[in-house]
């Protein structure tokens, strides 16, 4: 089956590149560029990656801006119909200033930009994004972000891990995150959205392939169905 | 119509800018603060026909995240 995956740019976007180059390293074909002002999405999308940056500067709070860019109302429209989505750093802010996913992601509590590898225990080991690690199991990735810092209220914290939604913890938590939350999915269960970078684990020469895995997943999951 | 928006994090929601501020405010010798909220003033000249609903809409779709802001509308005149 022919993969065709759509990496999303808005100005202040960095890690678009990055995308692009980990989802073709897997599939074998590069992935469609979109620019953030297009109202429609390219036919037959089988994934897309809102990356990490610095959308629209972070102006008002990180993520607002591109959340009400013509194209998230299409990558929403698109998620609703099942398409999986993956966001990642700056993209996670994006899909939970969409409403995408629950939550929000606040200053890290330590005020400090963080930027280093961080050891992550994966948890939810059954999505398309994570059926190739295995629950419980520490993988490495590494996180660049001041506003990480994961917040919902008590009860929505409860049904994230109640319904099997997180998909990723920090062994050591670099930024206040709720119950140590690095990435959760939606109840669909087909839009991912983490604050470690994937893209930037997918070979030897990056220190590692744990991210690697995550976008195997995703092909190998899609060419199946 | 001039109109400011005071956003700030709802309570109880960890304000690690405002703490930061606090700890700034006790290095200069300033003493007797007890806690500090970090917010943002949003100052927007409308239309003076523009409804309550209208500005209301606006707090809720855009200037504030409801997940962890509150806002507050003050009409300055």
């Amino acid at each position: 089956m022919a993969f065709t995956a759509g990496v999303i740019t808005f100005p202040g976007s960095n890690c678009d590149r990055d995308m692009a180059v980990a989802i073709e390293a897997v599939s074998g074909k590069p992935a469609t560029r979109i620019w953030h002002g297009d109202a429609a999405l390219p036919d037959g999308l089988d994934f897309i990656a809102v990356p990490g940056g610095f959308s629209y500067g972070d102006y008002l709070r990180s993520g607002a801006m591109a959340a009400n860019s013509p194209v998230m109302r299409a990558v929403a429209e698109a998620a609703a119909r099942g398409v999986p989505v993956l966001g990642v750093c700056n993209g996670f802010q994006i899909l939970t200033e969409t409403g995408l996913l629950p939550g929000a992601l606040m200053r890290n509590a330590g005020i400090h930009f963080v930027c280093r590898e961080v050891p992550l225990i994966v948890g939810n080991d059954t999505s398309l994004f994570t059926t190739k690690y295995s629950a419980g199991q520490e993988i490495v990735i590494p996180v660049a972000h001041h506003d990480g810092n994961y917040y919902a209220d008590d009860e929505t914290l409860d049904r994230l891990e109640g319904e099997d939604q997180v998909a990723f913890r920090y062994a050591q938590n670099p930024n206040g995150s709720a119950r140590d939350i690095a990435g959760v999915l939606n109840a669909k269960g087909n839009v991912l959205g983490m604050m470690p970078h994937p893209e930037r684990m997918i070979e030897a020469a990056q220190g590692g392939d744990d991210g690697r895995v995550l976008f195997e997943a995703v092909f190998e999951g899609l060419s199946v169905a | 119509m001039k109109v400011n928006v005071h956003v700030s994090l709802k309570p109880g929601v960890l304000d690690p800018q405002g703490r930061a501020i606090h700890h700034a405010l006790e290095g200069l010798g300033f003493t007797g603060v007890n806690d500090v909220r970090a917010g943002r003033l949003i100052a927007l000249d409308v239309a003076d026909d523009t409804s309550d609903e209208a500005l209301d809409d606006m707090c809720r779709k855009l200037l504030a995240n409801m997940v962890i802001e509150n806002y507050r509308i003050e009409k300055v005149g």
